[in-house]
């Protein structure tokens, strides 16, 4: 925020442009001189961008920020209703700005003519109050998510596909002083590719961008002025095809890798990568029965049997049984903090398991080579084999 | 016993259909993961996706009761 927004009062022209909702009892002049001073960073100017733009400038923020690196194209005009024909090929950002500018005078825009990454995200979010996401692509809202909890911003997300929509407001000040859930408490991690198909890729009525759109510009303005409830903790989900709407309850998921009870996530990291399944999987410890058979004899060792309970009772080592199809259902029962030895009949589905707990930021798996199959050949022959 | 499915995004392709009735063994949610993969393969790619139960996101050993209500919501990335 400059120093001319804090005092910068409402005028005369401000109080006839902004009057059908200054006089609104729940908004005020109040309501008004908060959007005057507030600063939003919009994420996109595509379909969600259109409308989040053109009511928020409409409304009067103080200053808008536009990301966006791409040009106009043909197949963008069937939704993206803020553009028109004669300016295919303009950059995006800039197009954006120049025609709200025509909207409202009284709004300062800050064009962006450039991707959002791990590099640049944090410094651009920094400089302003909210942040609105109508990306197109997972990587920016993991990115930008994540950008979002470690700069302590509050997130209004929304997404689209063919008939569908979904709204949350992510990372809001709650009023004890902490932050309500976000989007990794929601999808602590993303599934493949294929299976989040872009508007390119799958499709999108023409009409849904303006509705979702306009929900997630509504929900920054009641942010911002400070009235009603936000959709924070909630995730709105609205289907246009027999218009059925849902809104779920979201609660902080101690799993989540950015805010949970053990965060593996502590920096921006490479979300193109990450999207992917091209994250590198790191190596599998591993340690002998005889070597574990030490460490037994010296302290206390925490041990996961990753078997069926049927094995488990006809030979186990004491370890807390969680089978391996159980495994992610029940990751909180598996400490993080301190080494973890993962065992089953030969270390075939110990192996797994660890692969999968890898993925979920589990750094303190080791396997056990040979399994229980190794312990009784080679430790406790007494053992019932099977 | 009877459980609802209300699929929404990839979730419904693969399901083939928003709505859905499964029949299930154990009254635990984890059931329901388990015959939706069992029942139609792909559903394995979406193996960690957080299951809601009427209206709220629940984990997986979540007790169902009959005519309870799955929601399956896979995130959507459109812009």
């Amino acid at each position: 925020m400059t120093t001319s927004d804090c005092y910068n009062h409402l005028n005369k022209e401000d109080l006839l442009r902004y009057n059908r909702q200054i006089i609104i009892p729940e908004f005020g002049e109040a309501g008004q001189q908060k959007l005057k001073e507030s600063a939003v960073l919009v994420i996109g100017a595509g379909g969600l961008g259109a409308p989040i733009l053109q009511y928020l400038t409409a409304a009067g923020i103080g200053r808008i920020g536009i990301v966006d690196f791409d040009e106009v194209s043909i197949s963008n005009l069937q939704r993206q209703v803020l553009f028109n024909t004669e300016e295919l090929g303009q950059p995006k950002a800039k197009t954006a700005a120049e025609k709200l500018q025509l909207q409202n005078p009284g709004v300062d825009f800050e064009v962006h003519n450039c991707p959002i990454n791990s590099q640049n995200a944090l410094q651009l979010i920094a400089a302003y109050d909210l942040v609105v996401d109508g990306s197109d692509n997972l990587a920016t809202r993991y990115l930008v998510n994540d950008a979002c909890f470690f700069l302590k911003k509050t997130l209004v997300y929304g997404a689209i596909f063919r008939f569908e929509g979904q709204v949350s407001v992510f990372n809001a000040l709650k009023a004890d002083g902490t932050r309500g859930p976000n989007y990794r408490d929601l999808f602590p991690t993303p599934p493949p590719p294929e299976m989040v198909p872009s508007c390119s890729e799958g499709g999108v009525l023409g009409v849904l961008p303006g509705i979702i759109g306009s929900m997630m510009a509504n929900e920054a303005i009641k942010l911002l002025v400070g009235m009603g409830e936000s959709l924070s903790g909630k995730l709105f989900v609205f289907d246009a095809l027999d218009f059925s709407t849902f809104k779920l309850n979201i609660e902080a998921n101690p799993d989540n890798p950015i805010s949970g009870q053990h965060p593996t996530i502590k920096q921006l990291v490479d979300y193109e990568a990450f999207c992917m399944g091209e994250v590198k999987e790191a190596p599998i410890k591993e340690i002998s029965v005889q070597e574990l058979k030490a460490r037994m004899d010296s302290s206390l060792v925490e041990l996961v049997d990753v078997r069926e309970d049927y094995e488990y009772e006809i030979a186990n080592l004491g370890g807390k049984l969680i089978p391996l199809n159980k495994v992610i259902s029940r990751l909180s029962e598996i400490p993080r903090d301190k080494e973890v030895v993962m065992m089953c009949k030969m270390g075939g589905r110990s192996k797994k398991a660890i692969e999968l707990l890898q993925k979920e930021g589990f750094e303190n798996l080791i396997n056990l080579k040979g399994g229980i199959t190794a312990w009784q050949k080679e430790i406790d022959p007494s053992m019932t084999a099977y | 016993m009877k459980i609802k499915i209300t699929a929404f995004g990839i979730a419904k392709d693969i399901v083939g259909g928003k709505h859905l009735e499964l029949e299930v063994s154990g009254a635990e949610l984890s059931g329901v993961r388990q015959e939706l993969i069992s029942q139609f393969p792909d559903f394995g790619k979406l193996a960690s996706l957080k299951f809601a139960v009427n209206t709220n996101y629940v984990d997986d050993s979540c007790q169902l009761n009959e005519n309870d209500e799955v929601v399956l919501i896979p995130p959507v990335s459109g812009g």
